[in-house]
C-alpha cells in the first residue's frame, strides 16, 4: 500500500512551470553549461519555435524524496555577564568538582562564565584554577587582591595557559615493549608552581591581617542538619 | 477518707489581661494583651507599646495566631479601652519584663544568627568550640581537685 502511494506521489505532474531545477549545486561541466544556455530553433510543421535545451526545461516530475535542508541555527554567542556578587576578591564556595566544598578566592571573571580562582594553595590546597560560575556560591566576604601583579594575572587568564602540552606518544613496537614499565608520574610544572607562589604571596599577607580568615579559608563548607541554603545569608 | 488537697492549675489561660505573642500575620513577633474574649476561637487584643516596632493596633484575632506568655496584666478590666490598657501596660513594665525573659533573648539571638554571613557563622562556630573547651577543662580541674 505504501509503495503504491509513494509511486503515485512521484508521478504527480507539474502543471505550471516553476523555477527550473538548474539551481541545484552539481559538478559543473563546461560543455554542458554551454549547451544548456543555448536555445535551439526547431520547426514544427510550418512554424519554427525556440525550444530550450532539455536541461533547461522544468522537470516533469516532483522528486520522490524531499531534499534535506540543514536546520537554521537561531542561537547567537553572547558575552556572558557575571552575577553581581562575583566581583574579584570575593570568597567563593565551590560546589562541584574535585575541590567541592572548598572556600576559594575569585581572581578574575573570564569570558563565557568562567572564573579564575585560587585557594590560596598554601592554605587549602586549591591551585590556580578555572571554575564554572554556575557551580559556585559567592559569599559577602572580600579579600583585597590589589597586591597581585596585573601582568601575571593577565598571563594566567590567557587562552593557552591551562591547556596541557602533550608529550608525543611512542608508537608501534617501541610502545608495545614499554607496556611493562611503569608510566612516569605527572609532576606539576615548575613555571606553574612559580606563578602560584607569585599570586598567593600577596594574598597570604593580606589574609593574615584579618583574624580567623585563614582558618576560614582552610575549612570546607558543608550543609548541616536544618540548613536551608536558599534561605541563608552568604 | 483523708483530706484531698486541691491546687489550681498553673496553666497559662486565655484570659483578659494575658500578654500574648503574635505569630503569623502582619504583626508577627509582636506583643499584645487580650482585652476581651470574643468566642472560643477569637479574642480582641491591643498592644499599646511605646516602641512602634512592637506596638500592635487593637484588633480581633484568631487564638491560633497567638502564643500565651507567662505575663499577665492582673487588674485589667474586661473590654478596657486603649488608654487604660496603655496605662496598665506601662505600670507593669511589660516591655522590660519581656526583654529580660529567656524566651525573648532566645528569639532575638535566633534572628541575629539568621542574618549572619558565611564568615560570621564560621566565627560563631569557632567561639562556641572555644567556650565548650573552657567548660570542659575547668570541669576536669574541679573533678581532679575533688578527689
Amino acid at each position: 500500500m505504501k509503495l503504491i502511494l509513494k509511486s503515485r506521489r512521484a508521478t504527480f505532474r507539474l502543471t505550471t512551470i516553476s523555477t527550473p531545477f538548474t539551481n541545484r549545486p552539481t559538478t559543473i561541466d563546461p560543455v554542458l553549461v554551454k549547451m544548456s544556455t543555448t536555445t535551439q530553433k526547431k520547426t514544427f510543421g510550418k512554424s519554427t519555435r525556440e525550444v530550450p535545451h532539455h536541461s533547461q526545461k522544468a522537470k516533469k516530475w516532483y522528486p520522490a524524496e524531499d531534499e534535506v535542508a540543514p536546520k537554521k541555527v537561531r542561537k547567537t554567542i553572547r558575552a556572558s555577564t557575571p552575577r553581581s556578587t562575583l566581583t574579584p576578591g570575593a570568597v567563593l564556595i565551590l560546589l562541584a568538582g574535585r575541590f567541592r566544598g572548598k572556600r576559594v578566592i575569585l581572581l578574575k571573571n573570564l569570558p563565557q562564565g568562567v572564573l579564575l580562582v585560587t585557594g590560596p594553595f598554601k592554605i587549602n590546597g586549591v591551585p590556580l584554577r578555572r571554575v564554572n560560575a554556575r557551580y559556585v556560591i559567592a559569599t559577602s566576604q572580600k579579600v583585597d587582591i590589589a597586591g597581585i601583579e596585573q601582568k601575571k594575572l593577565d598571563e594566567i587568564s590567557g587562552d593557552k595557559y591551562f591547556t596541557a602540552d602533550k608529550a608525543e606518544k611512542k608508537k608501534g613496537e617501541e610502545a608495545f615493549f614499554q607496556q611493562g614499565e611503569k608510566p612516569e608520574k605527572k609532576k606539576p610544572s615548575s613555571s606553574r608552581a612559580a606563578d602560584q607562589k607569585a599570586v598567593d604571596k600577596a594574598l597570604l599577607s593580606t589574609i593574615k591581617k584579618t583574624p580567623v580568615l585563614a582558618s576560614y579559608l582552610a575549612s570546607s563548607f558543608s550543609l548541616r542538619k536544618g540548613d536551608r541554603p536558599h534561605e541563608m545569608v552568604w | 477518707m483523708g483530706d484531698a488537697e486541691i491546687k489550681a492549675s498553673s496553666w497559662r489561660l486565655v484570659e483578659v489581661g494575658r500578654i500574648v505573642l503574635i505569630h503569623g500575620g502582619d504583626a508577627a513577633g509582636k506583643l499584645a494583651t487580650i482585652v476581651e474574649i470574643i468566642d472560643h476561637k477569637r479574642a480582641l487584643i491591643d498592644g499599646p507599646a511605646t516602641d512602634t516596632k512592637i506596638a500592635v493596633p487593637r484588633q480581633s484575632i484568631a487564638l491560633a495566631q497567638l502564643i500565651l506568655t507567662p505575663l499577665v496584666l492582673e487588674k485589667l478590666p474586661r473590654g478596657a479601652r486603649t488608654g487604660v490598657v496603655k496605662a496598665q501596660w506601662e505600670k507593669a513594665g511589660i516591655e522590660a519584663k519581656w526583654q529580660e525573659s529567656a524566651w525573648a533573648k532566645k528569639r532575638s539571638q535566633k534572628e541575629k544568627r539568621r542574618a549572619l554571613t558565611d564568615f560570621e557563622r564560621f566565627k560563631v562556630m569557632r567561639l562556641k568550640k572555644q567556650a565548650g573547651f573552657q567548660v570542659k577543662t575547668s570541669l576536669a580541674k574541679l573533678k581532679a581537685a575533688a578527689k
